[in-house]
């Protein structure tokens, strides 16, 4: 009971210091956390997210931009390709599925995607198809849309509602088209891309008013679902080393995998620049522990004078550096909480990839016990300190 | 057998010329058990330091210091720490209570390096220094007065064999300083507690039956002014 209770009234008599070195913790810890778990997050999410497919056939490109571009629906399309590679692709042995999408339109900043209504048989995860939650699936030929149930919430659409599409991937109000489309259903949540997309016929885009006549046959990309992914090896072969006017991206996960080996360095320098925070927040435990040496020896004599050992003290100053930390990374949950919150809802809009601030990651348990280690082990230098506080001279007056 | 003995005990420090001061220098002193005997001690007759010796606060350069049976000149820190958290209670001139700690809490803290905490024995020794009423008030909520009676209280917690006073009444009024040492003497009577009690408060000094003049004892004290 002595050792907390000392501990405890410290850390009570010095509020302002526990306080504002809690807080350094808190926001280190809560830092170094949300760092790494939206980093590790967002590399998992990244590169096993393909939205139920396992290659993309686009035109002549990085196959990294068509991935981005047909799965991610970031980046411009690289180019269009004839309805013919389409119906080739889609008829070979070794495709399960083949959709063909068409892009160039958007709703303040939300892609339209023209497709097939096959969209609806795509298991995008074991089990879940793109199910729609409100209203019906779009009919082809129909100036009908089913929106990604993230971009309905965000630009507050709901069934019957109608809307005129704007030209182009990026938002321009005077691009505006004449043709009307009704939302005519709404998509159950995802967790892919497709759920910040509107999607429509395929016709829709490629007969919109001012696009290319030459549009009319032609798609953006195709993507396709093996019946056995190994087979996909064959297929690049053939359009990627025999070819030269297409391009095949299998699989998915490696062309994302290859965007985050080229970005790794900075995963590099951002982990060492978390730890630096990190190792100069429990250097401020240090530095607030050691500056109340003086004002603390007295107590320290009175203690000594009472019958407590030196090794007792040296321990509680130790469990008090310990403690600030316990109580830092206890506030660095809600630090971490507030950053992957915020991280997760970026992503998400400018994605459409979802991350989970609340999955279990091990630096969870792996930084509160290095923040506390640390803080306690910083605390090994003023506690050496008040081990050879000298009791007699500290206990006035002395005649 | 006294119960604390003490011959050729002597604590010199470094002095700024590199020579050693000597503050203490006492062949012989002798204490027998429940004995309250007071040490007449001015201004640099080194009574401090004799009695933070007696407690084990400082290791004496030779000599021999045997408490209880216990010969302490030889122990190590740990050891003299031992000792004093279970044998020996301390009365400070200025109190010495612990600012951030109730009256109840220093008391407490009293027993816990000892016997171990006993909050029903804490109450009843802060009730018997009337103090009841006030157990959970801070020490800067307390008068002089009561702080010295928590200072008593937090000395007997231990149930010491010997308590030693350094100018216990040194900062309190006539009142006070009369009414806390009856309370002293009361308290330690009643524990079975010997006591060491040094001043230089002649009103104090006439209280006792057995009164011993430090500059006498101590060869290394500074001679009174006459």
């Amino acid at each position: 009971m002595t050792l907390p209770l000392i501990v405890a009234k410290s850390l009570r008599q010095h509020l302002l210091s526990t306080v504002v070195t809690a807080a350094s913790i808190a926001l280190a810890g809560g830092l170094l956390m949300a760092v790494w778990v939206v980093k590790t997050q967002s590399n998992d999410a990244f590169t096993k997210q393909n939205a139920g497919f396992d290659a993309v056939l686009g035109a002549r490109s990085a196959k990294l931009q068509l991935v981005l571009n047909a799965i991610f629906h970031l980046e411009a399309s690289p180019g269009n390709l004839p309805w013919t590679d389409y119906e080739d692709i889609a008829k070979n042995a070794a495709v399960a599925l083949a959709l063909p999408i068409a892009v160039g339109d958007n709703y303040h900043g939300y892609r339209l995607v023209g497709t097939t209504t096959n969209l609806f048989t795509v298991e995008h995860a074991p089990g879940r198809k793109y199910r729609v939650a409100e209203g019906e699936e779009f009919a082809a030929g129909y100036m009908e849309a089913v929106l990604g149930s993230f971009a309905a919430r965000q630009l507050k659409l709901k069934v019957g509602d109608k809307f005129h599409p704007y030209h182009g991937l990026n938002f321009d109000e005077k691009q505006k088209h004449d043709e009307l489309y009704v939302v005519i259903g709404i998509l159950e949540p995802s967790n892919t891309p497709a759920d910040r997309v509107i999607w429509i016929p395929l016709e829709g885009i490629q007969n919109m008013k001012g696009h290319d006549a030459k549009s009319a046959a032609e798609i953006s990309a195709v993507l396709v679902k093996l019946k056995n992914p190994i087979a996909g090896r064959g297929l690049e072969l053939m359009y990627n080393k025999q070819g030269n006017r297409l391009t095949f991206a299998w699989p998915i996960a490696q062309v994302v995998a290859e965007l985050f080996g080229k970005i790794a360095w900075f995963d590099k320098v951002l982990e060492l620049v978390v730890w630096l925070v990190a190792a100069v927040a429990t250097g401020s435990v240090l530095a607030s522990i050691y500056n109340s040496m003086n004002e603390r020896r007295r107590d320290i004599a009175i203690l000594r004078a009472l019958g407590a050992r030196a090794h007792t003290i040296f321990l509680a100053v130790v469990l008090e550096c310990a403690a600030i930390a316990v109580l830092g990374m206890i506030a660095a949950f809600a630090v971490y909480l507030g950053i992957t919150t915020v991280a997760a809802h970026i992503i998400r809009t400018e994605t459409g990839v979802v991350l989970d601030a609340f999955a279990w990651h091990p630096i969870l348990a792996w930084a509160p016990a290095a923040m506390i280690g640390l803080s306690a082990l910083a605390g090994v230098i003023p506690a050496v300190k008040a081990y050879r506080t000298n009791v007699a001279e500290n206990l006035v007056p002395v005649s | 057998m006294p119960l604390l003995e003490i011959s050729n005990l002597k604590k010199a420090y470094a002095a700024p010329d590199g020579g050693a001061n000597v503050v203490v220098d006492v062949p012989e002193f002798k204490l027998d058990t429940q004995a309250q005997v007071a040490l007449s001690g001015e201004s640099g007759s080194g009574k401090t330091t004799f009695l933070n010796l007696i407690a084990g606060i400082l290791a004496p350069d030779t000599g021999s210091i045997k408490l209880n049976g216990l010969e302490l000149a030889g122990l190590r820190e740990s050891a003299r720490d031992r000792v004093r958290a279970t044998t020996i209670g301390y009365i400070f001139q200025t109190f010495n209570l612990l600012q951030g700690y109730t009256a109840l809490e220093n008391v407490l803290l009293g027993m816990s390096f000892g016997p171990g905490a006993d909050r029903e024995f804490a109450k009843a020794l802060l009730k018997r220094v009337g103090l009841d009423a006030k157990l959970n008030h801070l020490p800067r909520q307390l008068s002089t007065g009561q702080q010295q009676r928590v200072a008593v209280a937090r000395a007997l917690a231990n149930r010491p064999k010997l308590v030693l006073a350094d100018e216990p009444t040194g900062n309190l009024d006539h009142t006070n300083a009369r009414e806390s040492l009856k309370l002293i003497r009361e308290a330690c009577r009643e524990n079975g507690a010997a006591l060491l009690l040094v001043s230089h408060d002649r009103e104090v000094l006439g209280q006792f039956d057995a009164v011993q003049e430090l500059h006498k004892l101590n060869r290394a004290a500074e001679q009174p002014v006459s």
